[in-house]
């Protein structure tokens, strides 16, 4: 099963590396991750999603914890939270299908970012499954490009950890 | 010591003493030389280059000792062998590049066994480390899955710290090698020092005081169990926890079998020890594992080779497992009664809340094991003078002998292979920090520089390197640094002309197609010894083989003796890979 962790830890080069390691050392997969600096520079947080089970997950968050430029782990996966992915999607669109396009943009509440001549650059932010579900529309019209940064994901309400 | 330069600053502020305490500077070298002796250490194992140059200049001017081998390699396990054996972190010290990549099987030797290295490494200045500059290697990227820690030092003025934590790190909770990687303008930089005194690492706090509610939990199926058995592994030895065993197994008359590296934690030759478990461990071991009701795992890692099938390990069990890592428990296997914290801190704790007990039932169904399938080899025909010259010395023998002559005080570092196994079979520790191998890793070419670091940590111990002829040749260079050194050590090589653990397999799950495993050119190895002047010596048949092994005792010197052994001999018993502990092979002998 699908588990999201929320990672505090040390904003120190090679820190990436090492939790990324630590995965792939300890042979679980990373679905997705992703990093950036929360309130405090000094700290940043990871959202890692991560395929695996009860044991597994015991394991790896174990062997996280030993990492020391790790501060904080804590398993949101059955936590009501917010949950968010923002993908930006290039879209084969000429004048014939521009208007079918902007349709289904609408009625997902993305948005177009760039316009060119026979194609469109397309911006959505939503969990995992309203993303895909935008990118599997679009694909009937030809997607030439796509990026997509993985879920980040905060618990709704009370704070759930402090760095320190 | 290098002179004390005073800045700018201490003119501007001149006047003030403390500004001028405060402000004087040293260079990055000199402070980790500082460091090291402000963290205690008296010996450092190295070998110099292009990017330590300012380390060693620091080196050549301060008192800390430095032993110089020959190989990298042998500098990483040389601190190894001496934290073994003396419980302080041991120290080595590598140039950049190739230097620092040769220390990789050393610190993943010291990684796996958990022992206490600080690794100090050059490299290029921080200016060019991205370029492919001469001899740049990513040491740090490298040794990220080997070590427990390891820093890039970024600025001189972070040095005293990183060293201070450095130290802490290795030496504390669960310990492990750590790695300083400094680049040559960081050595040559400037700051003004200060030893730290203290260290603060918020997301560092290894647990050292078992949980209370566990620990009774622990008592009380101590308490009900029938066939209890302690099982020790290298942790016990790490925590000092012997004492704690002995009183814990004697006051509840519990058996106690140990891994390799637990090896000494409980005295070998006690009635209640029941050696080695696992692959190769005694019969009478594993059959306990597969009988007994209530397990105590103290400081072991269910390692494969102790466990072998997993599914059919400890069948009838309960298992209590403490342990300082969390991360070790349920690792392996499923832990009914699992306690976090240092194993000496938590024994002292249950030996003082269990019931006196007596388990003669337990006790004497394994005494009969133990009569039935002891450890064994043919005495007769190594003892006997009539066997004459043709034959060649059991292996067993030879250890068996040996622990005779030293009375089990000696300590013994070894290589990896059969000649490890018998080892750890016919050398009955009776201390902890005695045996000095390389359980997890199984680095070959592991004991030589083990007995050089053992030796200089202990330097009035007698050293005993008991090597392969195949491991031997993968260190032997480290005879010019027993010789520089004076070092006494007594090598024994076990010559069976193969790669003998390997030939065994292939012998034995191969259908005796010896693939590359024969190691029959030699070398002459009594003469390469007097090439380091050493001293050599050959042990040919059984009937010359105590007095030369009682001389090479008694030699003041460090000596290498050839002991040619048996070619076919195999280590017994044995678990095939993956079987299960019950189904040893050999148990009558071959």
């Amino acid at each position: 099963m699908h588990h999201v962790l929320s990672v505090l830890v040390e904003n120190r080069s090679g820190v990436l590396s090492r939790v990324a390691g630590l995965f792939s050392r300890r042979g679980y997969s990373i679905d997705s991750i992703a990093v950036g600096p929360t309130e405090d520079p000094a700290v940043s947080r990871m959202v890692i999603v991560v395929q695996a089970d009860e044991d597994g997950l015991e394991q790896i968050t174990k062997q996280l914890h030993k990492l020391i430029d790790v501060l904080k782990i804590h398993d949101i996966t059955g936590e009501a939270r917010v949950e968010r992915e923002l993908a930006l999607i290039k879209v084969q669109a000429d004048a014939a299908n521009r208007g079918d396009i902007l349709q289904i943009v609408d009625i997902f509440r993305a948005k177009i970012v760039d316009v060119a001549e026979k194609s469109l650059i397309i911006e959505i932010t939503g969990d995992t499954d309203k993303v895909d579900a935008l990118i599997e529309l679009l694909r009937t019209f030809g997607i030439q490009e796509l990026v997509r940064t993985g879920r980040i994901a905060m618990v709704r309400g009370r704070r759930v950890e402090a760095a320190r | 010591m290098a002179a004390v330069r005073a800045t700018k600053q201490d003119i501007y502020h001149g006047g003030d003493a403390a500004i001028v305490e405060t402000q004087t500077t040293i260079t990055g070298a000199e402070a980790l030389i500082k460091s090291l002796q402000a963290e205690g250490v008296d010996v450092v194992f190295g070998y110099p280059g292009g990017a330590v140059l300012n380390i060693y200049d620091a080196l050549h001017q301060s008192s800390l000792r430095h032993i110089l081998t020959r190989h990298e390699q042998a500098a990483a396990h040389a601190a190894d062998a001496y934290a073994r054996v003396t419980g302080k972190p041991g120290v080595c010290i590598a140039t950049s590049g190739p230097g620092a990549t040769n220390l990789v099987t050393g610190l993943a030797t010291a990684y796996m066994d958990s022992v206490p290295v600080v690794a100090i490494t050059g490299q290029v200045a921080s200016f060019l480390i991205g370029k492919d500059a001469f001899q740049e290697a990513d040491i740090t990227g490298i040794t990220m899955p080997i070590t427990k820690h390891n820093y890039l030092v970024k600025d001189a003025k972070d040095l005293p710290g990183i060293i201070k934590e450095a130290f802490y790190v290795a030496s504390t909770g669960r310990p492990g090698p750590v790695l300083i990687d400094i680049p040559r303008d960081v050595a040559v930089g400037e700051l003004s020092y200060k030893h730290p005194e203290s260290v603060e690492l918020s997301t560092y706090k290894p647990t050292y005081v078992g949980h209370i509610k566990q620990i009774t939990s622990a008592v009380a199926a101590i308490d009900e169990a029938s066939k209890p058995l302690l099982y020790v592994g290298g942790g016990a030895v790490a925590a000092g926890a012997h004492a704690e065993i002995l009183e814990l197994a004697e006051k509840a008359d519990i058996p106690v079998t140990m891994t390799l590296m637990g090896l000494g934690a409980f005295p070998g030759e006690h009635q209640l020890s029941l050696g080695m478990l696992g692959m190769h461990g005694t019969a009478y071991a594993n059959y306990s594992v597969n009988h007994c009701d209530l397990l105590i795992a103290v400081g072991a890692r269910f390692d494969d080779r102790v466990t072998g099938d997993i599914q059919s390990f400890a069948p009838h069990a309960r298992v209590i497992h403490i342990d300082i890592d969390p991360a070790e428990i349920g690792k392996n296997i499923h832990v009914d009664i699992p306690i976090v914290g240092d194993a000496c801190n938590v024994l002292k704790e249950i030996v003082a809340k269990v019931a006196p007990k007596q388990h003669t039932h337990w006790v004497t169904k394994i005494k009969k094991w133990k009569q039935e399938h002891p450890l064994h080899y043919e005495i007769e025909e190594s003892n006997c003078q009539a066997a004459g010259t043709s034959q060649r010395v059991h292996p067993q023998a030879v250890i068996d002998a040996l622990y005779e002559l030293t009375k089990g005080d000696a300590v013994v570092a070894t290589d990896v292979g059969q000649h490890q196994m018998w080892a750890a079979h016919y050398y009955r520790f009776a201390q902890t920090r005695r045996f000095v191998t390389s359980g997890g890793l199984g680095t070959m070419g592991f004991g030589l520089p083990a007995a050089v670091g053992a030796q200089i940590g202990k330097p009035d111990a007698t050293v005993l390197c008991i090597a392969g002829d195949g491991s031997i040749q993968m260190n032997i260079q480290e005879l010019a640094t027993v010789v520089q050194e004076k070092l006494p050590v007594k090598v024994f090589i076990l010559n069976n002309q193969w790669l003998g653990m390997v030939r065994q397999w292939q012998e034995l799950f191969f259908e005796k197609r010896y693939s590359h495993t024969s190691l029959e050119s030699g070398p002459d190895f009594v003469k390469l010894a007097e090439a380091y002047g050493v001293k050599g010596m050959r042990i040919k048949n059984p009937s010359e083989m105590m007095a030369v092994l009682e001389a090479a005792l008694a030699h003041p010197g460090p000596v290498v003796v050839d002991c040619w052994v048996k070619q076919d001999e195999n280590v017994y018993p044995m678990v095939p890979a993956g079987k299960g502990l019950s189904e040893m092979l050999g148990l009558e002998g071959k």
